[in-house]
Formats: structure tokens, C-alpha cells, sequence
């Protein structure tokens, strides 16, 4: 009965987030028509004015098409999820999980302030994380999981640094200010700028040599690959470089930079995927591939290549989040992902299959989708960017092997006769077909309809967000040209590299196998950390209290020393004239080598008591009362707690060498040399009485009291009295926990 | 311990420890004292009395766990550090009502606060010193 109720319970938060989901995209899809027009929407709230930050949000062109990806396809995602594992114990958390990277998404892409963006781009870090890891029994999800964020969370490290240059070299953290303003190439500070935004743009994107976290992360569970992996999270990093495109972007050094990362992770990344058994594995190269093309592509600063851009980012979250549905899918009705164990799947799931076919067709490029446009854009974009044949021929490679790619995951799998799988295949509940059909639909629609449904949003977002002067039309058709030469030498290419697949993989997998594994290096360096954090602590914690007190002291003695050599006090001691003052100190220096040199240990505590009492006598010549009686009962009660430790304990063994006696002993008599000569320095000096004056002028008058310490206690420095207190009060119950649980382990 | 005089003793002597504590404790604005040092003067007498008679029948005499008295302690100073807000003035602001001589005050709340608080931390690690050891 209650698992049944748990379980309901999970699908209402599944359908609850979906239709949340559903309501923002609503909503951003109102706000459509005006930013449209030209009137981007704000929204600021003061956050921490002293540093010139704020809680600010615009939504342009470019952040209306993520915001409205993302939105929408969470909504889609959310229903996906509620069919996929809407029986899963911990379905609610996972709902909590996915939708807080969803608001972070969102957030992060509507950012105005430089430091908003950075707050939600750790957000979509951390919570990939828990999603990631969300299988968290299995080792291997939380190793992933970990390695994605260290990579994504420290890549954000130097992405804060990278804004904090670019607060100070534009004079604030307004992006739309920065946006509009000159640019920042210019400036003196854009290389360090430049280096530190693209590692966190890189890392978070996988760019090549950052791209191992990536098919790692396909750890987790398939609707949140779909989602993070595919549409948005990846995605944060080409937003940010289409972001400041403006500020940063158009020099030979973002232009170089780009192309070279972007097109060596699509190729690579595209070899890969046409290697990959796991329909998964494989969709998740593919995306590599995509988020390197997008990067080449920002490279360019002509709005072809710009079009392209924005365009093939909008066609990529389409196809790959319903074909990510589609794995998913049958994944879940079959129980393999594996390409050799699938075939003939078609006549099991026929609205699956139907949805496949459509996302790969877009996937492939092929007419009528709007993957065929984006393609198209790709050519003319890539011709008018710097280095064009090395840039047209790293697209044509990439996307000639996507399509092949695209073959190997429809064409197998659905065609062909029918396989054993572990399960029976049939068809999936309609949440988890309502996703991958809407969206390949969409690319269907998108390509038949593309100027008038995408041509406002990706027009304004040339012209606002990117600044361009124009953007280029999407059209299914746009003449004879280089472009379309080049698409028909992709299909050409793509299919005889699927037919030959089998002679591809004999030449690539040994050079593949050859590559340095990326992955275990990161083992390797995780492992040396690791060691060097065991080796530290092997040095600096000991464990033994005399090691801790002895680099204490020593340091202590060090600074003090170096001070007063540096500084040089003039001393003029001033020697008492009271008998009994000498005979406290008398007793007190007695009591001292009292402690040092007696084997017993009440002897010892005994020592220790008569110098702190003799310390409060001197407190009371000195006219200080309070400190006294304080320092008295202090005294008191530590001897108390010494003695019952030390009641337990065995007699006082000298175990230390001469050396090390005589070692700790020079460290003691130069602490207590450089104390003495400390304090007698300030007394030479003149006090500075303005506080006490203050003080005795207003504890009576502002706080009706005549004893000015307590009054400065418990009025004037309230607040660090109650610090205090919380100080003791911890450490109270600190030794509470550790000797209770002393006694538990040893019973 | 098995010492008669003490035992004895120590009951009258934790009265006067107490008594003295409190005394401490509410003369200290004008006078040397404050809460402070009370709360020290108060757990000193039940860490003599605990020695007299052992600790279980020093806990049983103060009623409540020391813990949850230090607690309180704490507590009772954030009320009375954040009462200010009543006067719309900045936490840990003293507010005082003088009523014919006799002043009375947040700050004396506030003492009393840390009274208890120090009161209660010293008998916690005392008594548990005393148990576990």
C-alpha cells in the first residue's frame, strides 16, 4: 500500500514539474513578440550595492531561444521522466534535482550582471552533479559525477576570475553596458580576460582537452542525459561565448583559438561516436561534435557564420533530446542499449520508430528538416570565416560521419529482422512518446516553416544580441550554390562511410587505441592529488600534541622576534618597589620550575595553578579586579579538570633525548624572552587612551553603569560577548561529543 | 571521595558558592562582577559539590542537564540582543526601564544570558570529564 502511495506520489511531482515547465515556456512565449521587436524585458533587484552587484535579468533574442529550448524541452523532459522512473524511490528528490538545474538554466541565460551569471552558472555545476550521481549506490556514477563537476565547477573558477577582470576593465558587471560599450579588445587586461572565459566556456561546453566528462556523465539517468547533456547544460558554454561575442569575440586570438578547440572536438568527437556499440555512448559523442561545430562556428564574426551558430544550436537540442527519449525508450522496453543485440524494433514500437527516424533525418541534414538548413548555413557560414578550407573541411568530416552516425542508430536498430533482447520489445507508455515525437515534429515543422516560426527570434538575436547588422535567411532552398555542392559531397561521403563501416572502424581503432587515454590521465592526476594531500598531512598532522605546541611556539617566538629586531623598542624597565609584589612573582616563577621538573603529575597541575594565581594577584595590584576574579575561577576550574584527567593517567616519564629537551627548551625562553621584552616595550611607550576615554566618559552616561569592563561586556561589545559565548559553548559540547564517543568505541 | 568533612561541607559551601554567584552576577554593572565571572563562581560550587557527593547526585541536585541550561543561556542572550528590534534600534542595543531606583534593563537579561550559558558550558565538560574519564 505505501509503496503504491509513494509511487503516485512521485508521478504528481512529475506532472506538477512538467506543467510548471509548460507555464514558463508560456510565459517566455508571451514575452516573444516584444523582444522580438526589439525591446529586450528587464528585471533588477539590488543585491549587494557596496560592490556594484545585483540580481539583474534581460531577456533578448538569444536568451528568449534558451530560455524558450529549455523551458519547453523540460517540460517534454518532466513527462519523459514520470514514464521512465516515476516508480523509482527517490523519484520526488530526482523531480527537486531536475528542476533546480532547470531554474538555473534559466537563470544563468537570462543573467544581466556578470556575477549573477557566474552564481548560476556554479548552480547548473552543482546540481548536474547530484544529478549525475543520482545512482549514487554505484561507485562509478559518483566517480563521474564528481569528475564532471571538478571539471565544470573549477572551469567556473576561472570564469569568475575572467568576469571580476572584466568588472574592472569595463567598470562594472552590467552585461548590457559591457555589451554595448566599446568592446573589450582593446584593453590591456583582454588576454588574461580572454584565457580565463574560454577555459570556463570550454569546460563547461567539453571542448577538446576538456571533453572526458562529457560521455561520462551518460552515468546518469537517461532523461537527465537528454536534458543536461544534450540541450542545455552543454549548451551554457556556447551561450557564453555567443554572449560575448560582442565584447570579446572578432580577433585573431578568439578567431584561432575557437576554430582550433571547435574543430578538433567535432572530428575527434564524430570518429568516436561511429565507434561507439552504446546507442548512448555514441548520441553522446555526437553531442561533443555539435558543441564543437557551434564553437567553430562563433569563431566567425560574419552574420552567416553567426546564423549558423544560433541555427544549428536550436536544430542540435531538437533531434538530441528526442533521439536521447528514443535510447531511452528502448532502453527501457528492451533492456540493451547495445547496437549489436537491436534489430527490427519498428514493428514493436512503430511511434518510437517514427520519431527516430525524424530526429536522425534532422540529425543526417536531409531535406525537408531544419537540420538540412542548419547544414546549409554551415557550409555558407564557414566560407566567409577566416581559414575556410581547413574550417569547411573539419564540418564536412564531422557531419559526413554524424550522418553515418545517424544511420548506425535508426537503421539497425528499427530496420532489419528483428533481434532477441533481453525483454520483449513493445511500445512505450505515451509520457515517454509524447517527448521524442513532439520534438522531432518540431524539426520537421521548423524546416518546412523556418523563415517565418525562427526567423524573427534568430533575426533579432544577429542583430541584438550578437550586433550584427543582418541576419541570414533560413531557407530549404537557396539555389545552386557552394553549399548545397558541399551537402550533396557530405551525403556522398556519409553514406560509403556507413556502408563501409566495418573498413573504417579496421583503420581508425588503431590509431584510436594509440590516442593517450584522457580519462585515466584524470585518474592519475585525481591519484596525485590525492597522495600529495596524504603526504601534507602526514607532515603537518602528526598527531602528537607536542609537535602541534612546538611549531606554535616556535612560531610565535619567530614573529616576535623578527618584529622587535625589525623595530628596535626602546626599553626602560621600571623595577616594583613593593616587597609582596617580588614575593608573588617569586612564588609564581617557583611554581613555574615546579611544573618543569617534578614526575608527579598533581605536583605538575599544582605548579601550573600557583602561576596562574599568582598571575591574578598581579592582576588586582594592577587595579583590575574583574580580570582577576575571572582569571582566579578560571584557574580553579581548569585545575579541576586537569586533575581528573591526569588522576587517570600515568606518572610524568621523561621519554624525550637531551637534544629535544634542550630544543623545546630554547623555543620556551625565547618565547618568553620575546614576550617579556613585548610588553615591556608598549609600557615604555605612551598609551593611547582615546577608547578608554570614551569609554569612561559614556558607560555611565549611556549605559547607566560604573563598572566600566562589565559595561563594555555586556552593552558597547554585546555582540562579541555573545560570539564568545557561542565559542564556549561549542567547545563544551565539542569535548562533550568526543569523550562520549570515546567511551562508546572503547565499549 | 570519602571525606566526611567535605561532604559535609560541601553542601553549605555550594549554597554559599550559589548565593555569592547570583550576587555576583547582579551587582556587576556598578561593581566588580558580571555574569561572566558568575557563571564561573556558580559552576565551581556544583564542581565542588560533585567531588563531595559524585556526580550523579550533583546532576540530580541541579535538576536540568547542563546542556540544555547553556542552551538557554544562549538563547535568553540572543531574545535579549535582539529585543532592540521592538525599538527599531541595531541588535544588542541595551533597552532600559528605570522604575523609581531600581533600573532594570536588556542588558541585565543579557548578562544573566551568558550567566547560564557559561554556567552550563563548564558543568557539561566538568560533569562529563568526570563520567567518562
Amino acid at each position: 500500500m505505501t509503496q503504491h502511495a509513494t509511487t503516485d506520489a512521485g508521478r504528481l511531482y512529475g506532472y506538477a514539474a512538467s506543467g510548471l515547465a509548460a507555464l514558463i515556456f508560456v510565459a517566455f512565449a508571451a514575452m516573444a513578440p516584444g523582444v522580438v521587436g526589439g525591446q529586450p524585458v528587464l528585471a533588477d533587484w539590488p543585491w549587494a550595492p557596496s560592490l556594484n552587484i545585483s540580481l539583474a535579468f534581460m531577456l533578448d533574442g538569444l536568451s528568449l531561444i534558451f530560455g524558450l529550448l529549455i523551458s519547453g524541452i523540460g517540460a517534454l523532459i518532466f513527462l519523459y521522466a514520470t514514464g521512465y522512473m516515476g516508480d523509482h524511490p527517490r523519484f520526488g528528490r530526482f523531480v527537486l534535482f531536475l528542476f533546480a538545474f532547470m531554474i538555473s538554466m534559466l537563470g544563468l541565460v537570462t543573467a544581466r550582471d556578470l556575477i549573477t551569471l557566474f552564481l548560476f552558472w556554479e548552480l547548473t555545476s552543482i546540481t548536474s552533479y547530484l544529478l549525475i550521481g543520482f545512482d549514487h549506490d554505484n561507485p562509478r556514477a559518483r566517480r563521474n559525477a564528481l569528475q564532471a563537476m571538478l571539471i565544470t565547477a573549477g572551469g567556473g573558477l576561472a570564469l569568475l576570475a575572467g568576469f571580476i577582470l572584466m568588472g574592472a576593465a569595463a567598470g562594472g558587471y552590467d552585461l548590457a553596458r559591457i555589451l554595448a560599450g566599446q568592446g573589450l579588445q582593446g584593453h590591456p587586461l583582454y588576454g588574461p580576460i580572454l584565457v580565463l572565459v574560454l577555459l570556463g566556456a570550454f569546460t563547461k561546453s567539453a571542448q577538446f582537452p576538456f571533453h572526458l566528462w562529457l560521455p561520462n556523465a551518460m552515468a546518469a539517468p537517461t532523461p537527465v542525459s537528454a536534458f543536461l547533456h544534450s540541450a542545455t547544460m552543454v549548451k551554457a558554454g556556447v551561450y557564453l561565448l555567443a554572449r560575448l561575442h560582442p565584447a570579446l569575440g572578432g580577433t585573431p586570438a578568439w578567431t584561432v583559438t575557437l576554430i582550433a578547440a571547435g574543430a578538433v572536438t567535432a572530428v575527434l568527437a564524430s570518429v568516436l561516436a561511429m565507434r561507439q556499440s552504446d546507442l548512448k555512448q555514441a548520441l553522446a559523442y555526437t553531442t561533443l561534435m555539435a558543441l564543437g561545430m557551434i564553437t567553430m562556428l562563433l569563431a566567425g564574426s560574419h552574420p552567416y557564420a553567426l546564423t549558423a551558430a544560433v541555427t544549428f544550436l536550436i536544430v542540435h537540442s531538437l533531434y538530441k533530446a528526442s533521439l536521447f527519449m528514443v535510447v531511452g525508450a528502448i532502453d527501457h522496453a528492451t533492456g540493451t542499449r547495445e547496437v549489436a543485440q537491436l534489430g527490427g524494433l519498428g514493428r514493436a514500437m512503430p511511434v518510437t520508430a517514427v520519431a527516430a527516424f525524424l530526429a536522425c533525418a534532422s540529425m543526417a541534414g536531409l531535406p525537408p528538416m531544419i537540420g538540412w538548413i542548419g547544414k546549409e548555413l554551415i557550409y555558407a557560414g564557414a566560407a566567409t570565416m577566416a581559414g575556410a578550407p581547413l574550417v569547411i573541411a573539419a564540418a564536412v568530416a564531422a557531419n559526413a560521419l554524424v550522418f553515418a552516425v545517424a544511420g548506425v542508430v535508426t537503421l539497425r536498430p528499427f530496420l532489419g529482422a528483428p533481434l532477441r533482447t533481453p525483454h520483449p520489445a513493445h511500445e512505450a507508455p505515451w509520457q515517454m512518446l509524447a517527448g521524442p515525437i513532439i520534438l522531432a515534429a518540431c524539426g520537421l515543422v521548423a524546416g518546412l516553416l523556418a523563415q517565418p516560426l525562427l526567423g524573427a527570434a534568430i533575426g533579432s538575436t544577429l542583430t541584438g544580441s550578437l550586433m550584427q547588422d543582418r541576419a541570414a535567411g533560413l531557407h530549404l532552398w537557396a539555389g545552386f550554390n557552394a553549399a548545397l555542392v558541399l551537402s550533396l559531397l557530405t551525403f556522398t561521403i556519409g553514406v560509403m562511410l556507413y556502408v563501409m563501416r566495418d573498413r573504417f572502424a579496421a583503420l581508425v581503432d588503431p590509431v584510436l587505441r594509440r590516442l593517450p587515454s584522457f580519462d585515466n590521465g584524470w585518474d592519475r592526476l585525481l591519484d596525485a592529488f590525492r597522495d600529495l594531500a596524504a603526504w601534507q598531512t602526514r607532515m603537518l598532522q602528526t598527531g602528537r600534541l607536542t609537535s602541534y605546541m612546538l611549531a606554535v611556539f616556535a612560531v610565535t617566538a619567530l614573529a616576535l622576534g623578527a618584529t622587535i629586531l625589525h623595530g628596535r623598542p626602546v626599553i626602560a624597565p621600571e623595577l616594583p618597589r613593593s616587597a609582596f609584589l617580588w614575593l608573588t612573582v617569586g612564588f609564581t616563577a617557583a611554581g613555574a620550575v615546579l611544573a618543569l621538573n617534578t614526575h608527579s603529575r598533581i605536583a605538575a597541575i599544582a605548579g601550573i595553578g600557583t602561576v596562574g594565581i599568582g598571575v591574578a594577584v598581579i592582576f588586582i595590584f594592577a587595579g583590575a579586579p574583574d580580570v582577576a576574579t575571572t582569571q582566579l575561577m578560571v584557574e580553579t576550574l581548569s585545575a579541576v579538570m586537569f586533575a581528573i584527567a591526569a588522576l587517570r593517567l600515568p606518572g610524568l616519564v621523561e621519554r624525550r633525548s637531551r637534544q629535544r629537551q634542550l630544543a623545546h627548551g630554547a623555543v620556551a625562553g625565547a618565547v618568553g624572552l620575546c614576550v617579556t621584552v613585548m610588553v615591556l616595550s608598549v609600557t615604555a611607550s605612551p598609551l593611547d587612551r582615546t577608547i578608554t576615554q570614551y569609554f569612561e566618559e559614556n558607560s555611565y552616561a549611556l549605559a547607566h553603569g560604573l563598572n566600566i569592563v562589565n559595561v563594555v561586556l555586556v552593552d558597547f561589545r554585546a555582540f562579541d560577548t555573545f560570539g564568545e559565548l557561542i565559542v564556549v559553548l561549542l567547545a563544551s559540547f565539542g569535548a562533550y561529543a568526543v569523550l562520549k564517543r570515546k567511551r562508546g568505541a572503547g565499549a | 571521595m570519602n571525606s566526611l568533612i567535605l561532604s559535609i561541607g560541601a553542601r553549605f559551601l555550594t549554597a554559599l558558592f550559589l548565593l555569592f554567584s547570583l550576587f555576583v552576577l547582579l551587582r556587576g554593572h556598578n561593581s566588580p562582577g558580571g555574569g561572566f565571572i558568575g557563571g564561573l563562581i556558580g559552576a565551581a560550587g556544583f564542581v565542588l559539590y560533585s567531588f563531595a557527593a559524585g556526580v550523579g547526585a550533583a546532576r540530580s541536585a541541579l535538576r536540568v542537564d547542563p546542556r540544555a541550561i547553556g542552551v538557554w543561556g544562549m538563547a535568553l542572550a540572543v531574545v535579549a540582543g535582539l529585543a532592540s528590534a521592538l525599538a527599531a534600534l541595531d541588535p544588542f542595543t541595551g533597552l532600559w526601564l528605570i522604575v523609581a531606583d531600581l533600573a532594570l534593563s536588556t542588558v541585565l537579561v543579557f548578562d544573566i544570558g551568558v550567566y547560564l550559558a557559561v554556567f552550563g558550558a563548564i558543568l557539561t565538560l566538568v560533569f562529563t570529564l568526570e563520567e567518562t574519564l
